[in-house]
């Protein structure tokens, strides 16, 4: 016969208004099994603990049922004081009869019966427990991170500070992402670029740092602390450790007119290149699909150029396999696409504006593009069809944001800012330009950001003109901008040199994908899901993998470096120990009754379950089994429900345990 | 009536005008409102008076120099007490009213406000303070309205508000240059009214 100890308490008046506390625990203490059971006022403090402290060892208890609230509130509470007590954590159970009971009901008989019942059921559960042990596993202390943006960046170079080894991962041929794009930054006008290569450069020398770039990451296995990544070093076509950077290859490389990638089209580059001067690593790639050699076997000029015998057609791709404990995800955004070319085929563009018609019609970041110094204009700025200088310059805002017929619910929140940013540096470049902004609101909360769009419209005489523009078309040289303004109930046209769309920020375009792949969440706008949108704002739902930047939602440069740090530093404490503890609520699997029908294994959420052979000693396959990994599940149970043959058991749940519950329940 | 706005009109010369006599830019409005909010005749205004200045942002002067708003405006300066960016709407409500005189835009309706506004701007031009008795006799002979408010100036001459003779204040030459350097009664279109020729002849 089990020795239980039954503590209810009042929550105050919580639970005794409703609930008559003592009668509950007169009533429970006759049940068999019960060797003492008391009332309390409030049983997380310290006396109420005390209480089960002692009580613990007066009555020698093998087992402890607090009736109480949700043990979502208070359970590590009374785990905790059960150990001190002397006794294991998992022979403590919490009966809710708060969230579940006095505080949905209004029948005080009714009520008492209930918390009498609740009791029951877990004193019956409680019976069946065991003790259970946290389950420990190794960390591997290098992180990986996935994205070389200004997030990216700042989060490997934090966790190298803190002297653990870092995996960086970049896509394109550079890290920089796309604050290497931008001119000047709002709101204290600095310059972007002077601002990010020196992170760039520490990024290079770092020695914990390891740098793949023109690399992508192709699979990753294991759970927090061990995982398994496998990247696909793609064939840079240049030997990395023979280039010096001298240029002599892209210089010479007869295909001049691709259009970069980094100028948003607005510029050419050559088929082997780096995307931007100040590239790191400065190290060249040969862009196959361009590349005359690969497309025609001709040229071949950059080999014979490179005195350093550094270029190598006959690269091929590596894989790269790594192991790390933790991920920081930093993969950044893309802008939403304004033309005909779609890549969601919820979005039907905005035709209206004529973006792919008009070569004057540009969106924000190939604006940045004309304004910045090491621009395909060298910062002045020119329009794209005759290189004029435009002398009226319309910016519109929420192209794509806030607007759910045609694009995203969302608001892209800082396309406000840049376009006031940009109607300021426009004008500091065109004195006797005029800029006019569309727009709906101007969201510009941020530590001097309300002040920064003043100086625009009161000290540079920027317009802003309230409402959206319905169309844009062509008249001689000119664009007609037609909008409205709702303040002063007026339609407005304005005569445009140049139109600049201020689209929308959305996920990068394969984050889905790469979601998919390592086994996190994205939310219904393609966002990555951090695990708590107030508390939990850096963590994802997947143990060990963290987001940073614009990933996880549209944002600019200081929150994306916030963002950044504070994943770093999570990613430091979970390399702070050598061993991490996990809730020994999980799933095994009974060997010896499992039919490998792999229901549990298509139903698991995280991956948990693998196919498991069983051989003979001389390694002959007897059976296929499933197995669960202990890492990597979370105890959700949702195997154990579609496991045909009831070999799948999760434990402290397991069906002894469930069963008495029920029986108990049916028995009152 | 719906207007159509077109870039050229964004700018205008008059709006620079007005900026200069309030020494302020309509630009700092943020249009929050709150001076319509508080204003206490905006019942009667066919333009707010946050619209107003929206609309001399938007260079559309014109339309505010033809509108009632500027003569319905009673110079309470409700408006520029509230104002969270300082700006003097009541004085630019005056100085709207002086450049639509001034370019003969304003509207032909409100004849009687801008009689009297005329009158009043006269009489204290004169005689460095407003007297009660002329401004209620010329605008009485120039509006014709000889029975309106009779009882009320009844009350206000028994209890002894209304002096039947003027006064001048010492400093009516300065006065005066105030008026001159405001530019006041300088026509851009027709001819200058008389009301200070009848307001002298009165006396
Ligand atoms: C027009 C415009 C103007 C702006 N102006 C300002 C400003 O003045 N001030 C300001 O604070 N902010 C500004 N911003 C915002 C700023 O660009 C972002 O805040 C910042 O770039 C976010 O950095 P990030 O590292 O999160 O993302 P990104 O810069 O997008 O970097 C992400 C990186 O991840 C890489 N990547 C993506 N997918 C993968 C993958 N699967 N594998 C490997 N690598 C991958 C990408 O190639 C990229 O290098 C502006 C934005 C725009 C559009
Ligand atoms: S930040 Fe401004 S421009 Fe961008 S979507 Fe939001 S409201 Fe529109
Ligand atoms: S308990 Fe949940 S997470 Fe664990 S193996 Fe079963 S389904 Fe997967
Ligand atoms: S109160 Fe001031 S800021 Fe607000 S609308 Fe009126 S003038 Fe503009
Ligand atoms: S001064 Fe004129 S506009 Fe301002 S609150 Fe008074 S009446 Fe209204």
């Amino acid at each position: 016969m089990s020795r239980i100890g039954v503590f209810v308490c009042h929550c105050g008046e919580n639970i005794a208004r409703m609930v008559d506390v003592t009668r509950v625990a007169e009533e429970t203490a006759k049940l068999p099994g019960v060797a003492v059971s008391v009332d309390y006022r409030y049983m997380c403090s310290d006396p109420g603990q005390n209480m089960i402290k002692e009580a613990i060892r007066e009555h020698k208890l093998d087992g402890v049922v607090v009736a109480a609230c949700s043990p979502q509130m208070h359970e590590p509470t009374f785990r905790a004081a059960v150990v001190e007590g002397g006794l294991n954590p998992y022979l403590c159970e919490m009966a809710n009869i708060r969230e579940h009971c006095s505080w949905v009901h209004t029948d005080k008989e009714l009520a008492t019966q209930k918390a009498i019942d609740l009791v029951r059921i877990m004193v019956e559960k409680v019976g069946k427990n065991q003790e259970l042990f946290p389950i420990k596993v190794p960390v591997t202390k290098r992180a990986l991170v996935i994205g070389g943006g200004i997030a990216g960046i700042q989060a490997a170079l934090d966790i190298a500070s803190g002297g653990h080894e870092v995996v960086l991962v970049e896509r394109e041929p550079s890290i920089g992402g796309n604050m290497a794009r931008l001119s000047e930054t709002f709101p204290t006008l600095d310059c972007s670029q002077c601002i990010l290569t020196p992170r760039m450069v520490e990024v290079d020398r770092d020695p914990r740092i390891t740098l793949y770039t023109y690399a992508e990451v192709e699979e990753v296995g294991g759970f927090v602390g061990n995982f398994k990544v496998k990247i696909r070093q793609k064939a840079k076509s240049v030997i990395a450790d023979l280039c010096n950077g001298c240029g002599d290859c892209w210089n010479k490389c007869p295909q001049k007119k691709i259009p970069s990638e980094f100028d948003a089209g607005l510029g050419y580059r050559t088929a082997i290149y780096v995307p931007f001067p100040q590239a790191v690593p400065n190290t060249p790639v040969i862009d196959r699909e361009r590349c005359t050699k690969f497309l025609k076997d001709k040229c071949g000029i950059c080999e014979k150029v490179c005195t350093l015998n550094a270029i190598d057609y006959t690269m091929e791709d590596e894989i790269i396999e790594v192991e790390v404990g933790a991920i920081v995800v930093a993969t950044g955004y893309d802008l939403f696409s304004v033309g005909k070319d779609q890549p969601n085929e919820q979005w039907t563009g905005y035709g209206e504006y004529n973006y792919d018609a008009y070569p004057d019609v540009i969106d924000g970041i190939q604006f940045e593009r004309l304004l910045s110094a090491s621009g395909p204009t060298q910062g002045e700025i020119r329009r794209p069809s005759d290189g004029k200088e435009p002398k009226s310059v319309v910016f519109i805002a929420c192209v794509g944001s806030r607007d759910p017929e045609k694009g995203l619910e969302y608001c892209s929140k800082i396309c406000c800012m840049y376009i006031a940013k940009h109607a300021m540096l426009y004008k500091h470049k065109v004195h006797d330009g005029q800029p006019y902004v569309f727009y709906m609101d101007i969201r510009a909360g941020g530590k001097n950001y309300e002040e920064f769009v003043r100086r625009a419209i009161e000290e540079d005489g920027v317009l802003y003109i309230r409402g959206r523009v319905s169309k844009i078309y062509k008249d001689g040289e000119q664009l007609v901008v037609v909008g409205a303004d709702t303040l002063s109930d007026s339609q407005v046209q304005v005569r445009a040199d140049l139109v600049v769309l201020a689209t929308a920020i959305v996920p990068h375009r394969d984050a889905y994908e790469l979601a998919q792949k390592i086994g996190f969440g994205c939310g219904s706008q393609g966002f990555f899901s951090e695990a708590h949108p107030k508390l939990r704002p850096v963590e994802t739902n997947t143990a060990g993998i963290y987001l940073a930047g614009a990933c996880q939602a549209p944002k600019d440069i200081p929150d994306a470096v916030a963002q950044a740090g504070a994943a770093a530093s999570k990613v430091q404490l979970l390399f702070s120990s050598d061993e991490l503890e996990r809730e020994p609520i999980i799933a095994s699997v009974n060997e010896a009754t499992c039919v490998h029908c792999r229901n549990c294994i298509r139903v698991c959420p995280y991956s948990a379950i693998t196919d498991k052979e069983i051989k003979d000693k001389k390694g002959n396959l007897i059976k296929m089994v499933a197995e669960v990994n202990e890492g990597l599940c979370l105890g959700c149970g949702a195997c154990v429900a579609a496991c045909p043959s009831k070999s799948i058991q999760l434990a402290g749940f397991n069906d002894e345990q469930v069963f008495a519950e029920i029986t108990a329940l049916g028995s009152g | 009536m719906r207007f159509t706005i077109e870039s050229q009109q964004l700018e205008s010369d008059l709006v620079k005008r007005v900026e200069e006599m309030i020494e302020q830019s309509p630009s700092i409005c943020y249009q929050c409102g709150k001076c319509s909010a508080g204003c206490p005749v905006h019942y009667l205004m066919d333009i707010p008076p946050n619209v107003v200045i929206r609309l001399l942002q938007l260079g559309q002067i014109d339309r505010v120099l033809e509108s009632r708003t500027i003569w319905v405006c009673s110079s309470c300066s409700t408006c520029s007490t509230r104002c969270p960016k300082e700006f003097k709407i009541a004085e630019c409500m005056d100085a709207l009213r002086e450049l639509a005189l001034a370019t003969g835009k304003d509207t032909p309706s409100e004849k009687d406000i801008k009689l009297f506004h005329q009158v009043f701007m006269s009489n204290m031009r004169m005689f460095g303070k407003v007297h009660e008795a002329s401004i209620a006799g010329v605008y009485k002979l120039k509006s014709r309205h000889f029975f309106a408010d009779v009882g009320a100036g009844i009350k206000m001459f028994l209890k002894g508000k209304i002096k039947l003779f003027p006064h001048r204040i010492k400093g009516v030459k300065e006065i005066r240059a105030m008026f001159e350097a405001a530019g006041y009664g300088r026509k851009e279109k027709e001819e200058p009214s008389t009301e200070d020729k009848e307001q002298e002849k009165l006396i």
